[in-house]
């Protein structure tokens, strides 16, 4: 067929070289199938839907909160390893690596993007909350969707938290203090909880200050060095890892459950 | 090619029916080793997330150490507060007519550290201007409650042991401890 044409589009060209065809796995698509093909044989697009239906492009309907969270997250990936590269996690250095972040390091913005967009995050994921709510579109077959977006929210939370002790400023280290006090109140894990007294063998308490929750999330019984290296670990692998996938079920299931909820 | 690739997948499925033949396991045998299985599969996954659990407690803490000797009783004066321990340790060391305890620096307002004044006989925060008496009582200010004190007893030797892992809140009663305070 392309014979018969007496010049090739570039497009065409490469659409048919080997080359892309190793990577995409089809030609340029030419019909609406082969299209739908394209998107389901790349596993980067096929967690977004084949095709979009015409209301979900409605801004004033879905805001674009759940595109923005995501977005959000991918900056804060990239800034954040790039801030790796020069924060060290420990009290001898994590405080003037921050200032050297800002003041001495080309483009200090970094440490303010990833700061700027972390808040923002956290306000667009609320925002998205509020949407999917006020749309009714948490409702079935979206209610598993629903669950994942949930879980996604306090990772988002949690990452938040983990994220404000690393400067180690007295800000940061005392929020975590009162933050972290909160998880002594919980029920027989956290060793003021109710219930933690009923834990015990005789007169030894085996919840207490050195074997509690809190005591496990900060390495120790007040915050400190290991406080700082277990809220980096969290905050830089941990958390991100888990959310990531997440993040997969959660895109792929709107895929699933009929697309994008739209006006009825 | 594609002779050659049936040819050992046919055998496989020959040997595997011989053997079935010399020993076989019936329904209930597979059943039998089939939980076996699970079982031993379940058991080894919760054994690894409890040790996973169990590591994420240390068994040695690089902090500060929270007990303290602070030497004999004798060493403290009636009616007296003593300072030294405030930088280092956080805790004033008071004396009143009956009785040694530890009060903690914190205010109970927002965190700052009061200072004692002497010719006041009050103990004075700078921040906002809580104001607590020798025994802790808050009486100006905007401190809602008194000084937290610690754990405090006699150690083998004879010195005074002060530990900041226990607390004690007047507001709960607990001032009432015997162990929130050394009668002398």
């Amino acid at each position: 067929m392309a014979k018969d044409d007496k010049k090739q589009s570039f497009l065409e060209r490469m659409g048919d070289s080997q080359v892309w065809k190793s990577i995409i796995r089809s030609g340029v698509p030419r019909t609406r199938r082969q299209r739908m093909h394209a998107i389901l044989g790349s596993v980067f697009l096929h967690l977004h839907p084949a095709r979009l239906p015409k209301h979900a492009v409605k801004v004033g309907y879905t805001w674009c909160m759940g595109g923005l969270s995501f977005f959000l997250f991918v900056v804060l990936t990239i800034t954040g390893i790039l801030l790796m590269f020069y924060y060290r996690p420990t009290v001898e250095y994590a405080y003037t690596d921050i200032i050297d972040l800002t003041e001495q390091v080309p483009l200090g913005i970094m440490r303010e993007l990833h700061r700027w967009a972390a808040h923002a995050m956290v306000l667009v994921v609320w925002l998205h909350m509020l949407r999917v709510f006020m749309t009714g579109s948490y409702k079935p077959p979206r209610e598993f969707n629903w669950g994942v977006g949930v879980l996604l929210m306090t990772m988002t939370m949690f990452l938040s938290f983990t994220g404000y002790l690393l400067p180690w400023d007295q800000l940061a280290i005392w929020a975590v203090t009162v933050g972290t006090n909160m998880a002594r109140a919980h029920p027989f894990i956290g060793h003021e909880g109710p219930g933690a007294s009923l834990l015990a063998i005789g007169d030894i308490n085996l919840v207490h200050m050195g074997s509690d929750v809190r005591f496990a999330l900060l390495g120790g019984r007040f915050v400190g060095e290991a406080t700082l290296l277990r809220f980096y670990v969290l905050h830089c692998i941990a958390v991100p890892f888990i959310m990531m996938i997440f993040l997969a079920i959660h895109f792929w299931r709107i895929r699933k459950d009929g697309g994008i909820s739209g006006p009825l | 090619m594609s002779d050659e690739k049936i040819t050992p997948a046919a055998s496989v499925g020959a040997s595997t029916k011989e053997s079935m033949a010399g020993n076989e396991i019936g329904r209930r045998g597979f059943f039998k080793w089939l939980s076996l299985g699970w079982l031993a599969f379940a058991g080894a996954t919760g054994g690894f997330f409890t040790v996973c659990i169990r590591f994420l407690f240390p068994n040695v803490l690089f902090e500060p150490p929270q007990t303290l000797k602070i030497g004999f009783p004798d060493d403290y004066a009636t009616n007296s507060v003593d300072i030294r321990y405030k930088k280092s340790f956080n805790v004033w060391i008071v004396r009143d007519e009956e009785s040694i305890f530890a009060l903690s620096t914190v205010c109970t307002h927002l965190g700052c550290t009061p200072n004692w004044l002497a010719t006041e006989a009050k103990f004075k925060c700078p921040c906002h201007g809580s104001g607590f008496r020798m025994t802790g009582i808050h009486f100006e200010g905007p401190a809602p409650r008194p000084l937290e004190r610690y754990k405090i007893s006699l150690a083998n030797d004879g010195q005074i042991l002060v530990d900041k892992t226990k607390s004690f809140k007047w507001e709960k009663g607990e001032w009432e401890n015997p162990e929130s305070f050394l009668k002398v």
